[in-house]
């Protein structure tokens, strides 16, 4: 058998190409827009989607999982609009600016964009699409190049996303929350893209948080340039999604802080994606997650951490509590460039097994192309400490108590890593709802 | 009626046979010192006492105020006063001492039908007694036991059993690892809760505790039988003597 025969369509690449042909024309852009979406689904259609053969989704694989391509979302009614006011609340208890996006599609009277401080501009991304924006154009692709399949096709599908600038020097005093809520309760298709640039020494925290109904099929992507001495966390909440696929690009200056959160409790099939390049010396970077799983869950997190510049620290921590039949995937590789001496990065992943039929695979890849490095990766999996929760359970904890105790600990230890202590209440309260949903 | 009735107990461990046919009665406000050469079963019977799983009881029962506990989990057994201060106490990373004590001593309240110990009431409890066995605010924030030194350890299983106030304290080789001043401190932690109303029992190797918490009577251990009862004399004989002789006898 060639491995260069493209097998037959499946019934979803099918329903993708006819859904593009009729979309194409109505999803926003000029200046080239439709250029950018046809070379990106053509580049989709000569390698269709993934299978298990390709060793990035060998654990998720899409032309397995993704049976049917679902009809583009319409623009969100008033009464989607409604029910999305009402029912985003995962992190109403935190003081952000708050850019609200249903179905895909930026909603102006739930967002907060009063008071914008100087420096700040957010602005959708169908409308910079639509007027051919150049600066923002020029940004969509290059900030950490990808040849990867989800992509292509949020490329090719992109409709709607936040477009952030924080000029240079400034630090937002709030949060930026993006809130994408899934209103439509038929299944259905959503393909989000957002751009973030920080400036020089400027300071950011961007939250996204993707919750609602959990029918649709989701595609989202965000690439974020980080300049020179800036300092940028970004926190992801996925509570939602039939499949939920999602990329972060990250490209990184010198000398900046960089800190990542990856949060799932939620969604049927999860894949998030990141790629993060270092391409500025001295940059110290947190690249953290913890996913809950039960029942027939699936989440993979995929990792590439480009070390391409030369004493950049990073540290890669990720933990999972799969229970039920779910399975956890973690993927992470570090390159370390030729030339990035003095790299120091340490990669974690961590299992909790709380089921005799839950699955934990763990590949993690190191490639080093330079002889002063410091990198590790360690990888462990396993169930509840029975001597802990004996100890426990001496004190007078119950059982379910005792093991709850233990699983907060254990989720906690990364949740720890994100600065903003409002937030880690409220993941801390996210992980206590999914263990009572769990007994 | 004792408080504490353990009769005919015989134990296996992975199919090894290890206490055989143990008697122990401990009556109210009690203090019974278990003393026994290695291998004997002192922590056995600490841990079947307690509740640990893969301790298999062939034999026997153990009473507690008259209602056997054997049938009952760990957390219960906790709940009705019983309280095992563990001669290794396990770190729990994640975990602040705070929220574990208030874990367990609410836990212990829900299983009793008491209603939960208000923050204030609490707040003022564990000052008191922690600042009584020289443990600081600090230590009680970070994680259990983590990093802790082995006489912290003890100490902190002494705040334990001071904060969920139980009526039978089982210490299993508390004195193990703890240099004289932290064994003082410990010693007299555990001579503060004695009461007419709580009996001990303490589990020891050595002579050296029994100086600092005087007990009412001496057991000596050997091959999973009380060999031997008598008062706290019995504790200074075995210290010149040494254990050889009992195992002779149980042989």
């Amino acid at each position: 058998m060639n491995a260069e025969v493209r097998p037959i369509r499946t019934a979803a690449e099918t329903a993708l190409a006819v859904n593009f042909a009729a979309a194409k024309a109505s999803l926003p852009g000029a200046n080239g827009v439709a250029a950018l979406r046809e070379e990106a689904f053509r580049r989709f259609e000569a390698g269709g989607l993934p299978s298990r053969r390709i060793e990035e989704w060998k654990y998720t694989d899409l032309r397995a999982l993704m049976r049917e391509a679902k009809p583009l979302a319409p623009l969100p009614d008033a009464a989607a609009r409604r029910w999305a006011a009402e029912s985003a609340a995962l992190l109403a208890s935190i003081d952000a600016r708050r850019i609200v996006f249903v179905d895909g599609c930026f909603v102006p009277e739930l967002s907060d964009l009063s008071d914008i401080e100087p420096g700040l501009s957010v602005r959708s991304m169908a409308s910079a699409l639509e007027a051919g924006d150049t600066r923002v154009l020029t940004r969509i692709g290059p900030i950490s190049p990808t040849a990867d399949t989800a992509m292509a096709l949020n490329t090719a599908f992109m409709r709607d996303g936040a477009v952030i600038d924080v000029a240079a020097g400034v630090a937002l005093a709030r949060p930026i929350h993006l809130v994408f809520v899934a209103a439509r309760k038929e299944a259905s298709a959503v393909f989000t893209r957002s751009l973030a640039t920080i400036g020089k020494g400027a300071r950011a925290m961007l939250v996204e948080s993707h919750e609602g109904s959990s029918e649709q099929q989701v595609n989202t992507a965000m690439e974020l340039d980080v300049a020179d001495e800036a300092h940028v966390d970004h926190v992801k909440i996925t509570a939602a999604g039939a499949l939920h696929v999602s990329t972060m690009m990250a490209a990184v200056g010198a000398h900046s802080r960089f800190n990542e959160f990856l949060f799932t409790a939620g969604g049927a099939v999860v894949r998030n994606q990141i790629f993060v390049r270092f391409a500025g010396a001295g940059t110290i970077a947190g690249i953290r997650g913890a996913s809950l799983l039960n029942g027939n869950q699936h989440a993979d997190t995929t990792l590439l951490v480009d070390h391409a510049a030369e004493g950049c620290t990073s540290r890669e921590t990720f933990k999972s509590v799969l229970d039920g039949e779910s399975r956890g995937v973690f993927q992470g590789k570090i390159i370390v460039r030729p030339g990035a001496q003095k790299t120091d990065a340490k990669m974690a992943t961590h299992a909790l097994l709380l089921s005799d039929t839950a699955e934990s695979d763990n590949k993690p890849e190191l490639e080093i192309f330079a002889d002063d490095v410091q990198c590790g990766h360690g990888a462990t999996s396993g169930a509840l400490d029975e001597d802990l929760l004996f100890y426990l359970r001496a004190r007078g904890i119950a059982q379910p108590e005792a093991e709850a105790l233990l699983i907060q600990a254990f989720v906690g230890e990364a949740v720890e890593g994100i600065e903003h202590a409002g937030l880690r209440d409220v993941l801390m309260e996210q992980v206590v709802k999914w263990l009572n949903a769990r007994t | 009626m004792h408080l504490l009735e353990v009769k005919n107990l015989h134990v296996e461990v992975e199919g090894k046979k290890i206490l055989n046919g143990l008697e122990l009665s401990v009556g109210k406000g009690a203090v019974h010192a278990i003393m026994g050469p290695n291998g004997s079963g002192k922590s056995t019977l600490a841990y079947v006492l307690a509740g640990k799983a893969d301790y298999r009881v062939t034999q026997g029962e153990v009473l507690l105020d008259g209602d056997d506990i054997l049938g009952i989990p760990p957390d219960e057994r906790a709940a009705k006063g019983l309280f095992l201060a563990f001669q290794y106490p396990f770190e729990i990373p994640g975990v602040a001492s705070m929220t574990f004590l208030r874990t367990a001593i609410n836990a212990q309240r829900r299983q009793r039908g008491e209603p939960e110990l208000s923050t204030p009431d609490f707040l003022r409890r564990v000052r008191e007694v922690a600042g009584r066995l020289g443990i600081d605010q600090d230590m009680l924030r970070r994680a259990v036991n983590v990093g802790f030194s082995g006489g912290e350890k003890k100490r902190n299983e002494i705040l334990q059993m001071a904060m969920l106030e139980p009526r039978l304290c089982v210490l299993d080789e508390t004195d193990s690892g703890l240099d004289i001043d932290a064994l003082k401190v410990v010693a007299e932690g555990v001579n503060h809760l004695r009461a007419a109303e709580r009996s001990f029992v303490v589990i020891t190797h050595y002579q050296r505790l029994l100086n600092y918490i005087v007990p009412d009577v001496v057991h000596v251990l050997s091959k999973g039988r009380i060999v031997k009862t008598g008062g706290k004399e019995l504790a200074l004989e075995l210290e010149a003597t040494g254990y050889a002789q009992y195992r002779d006898e149980a042989a």
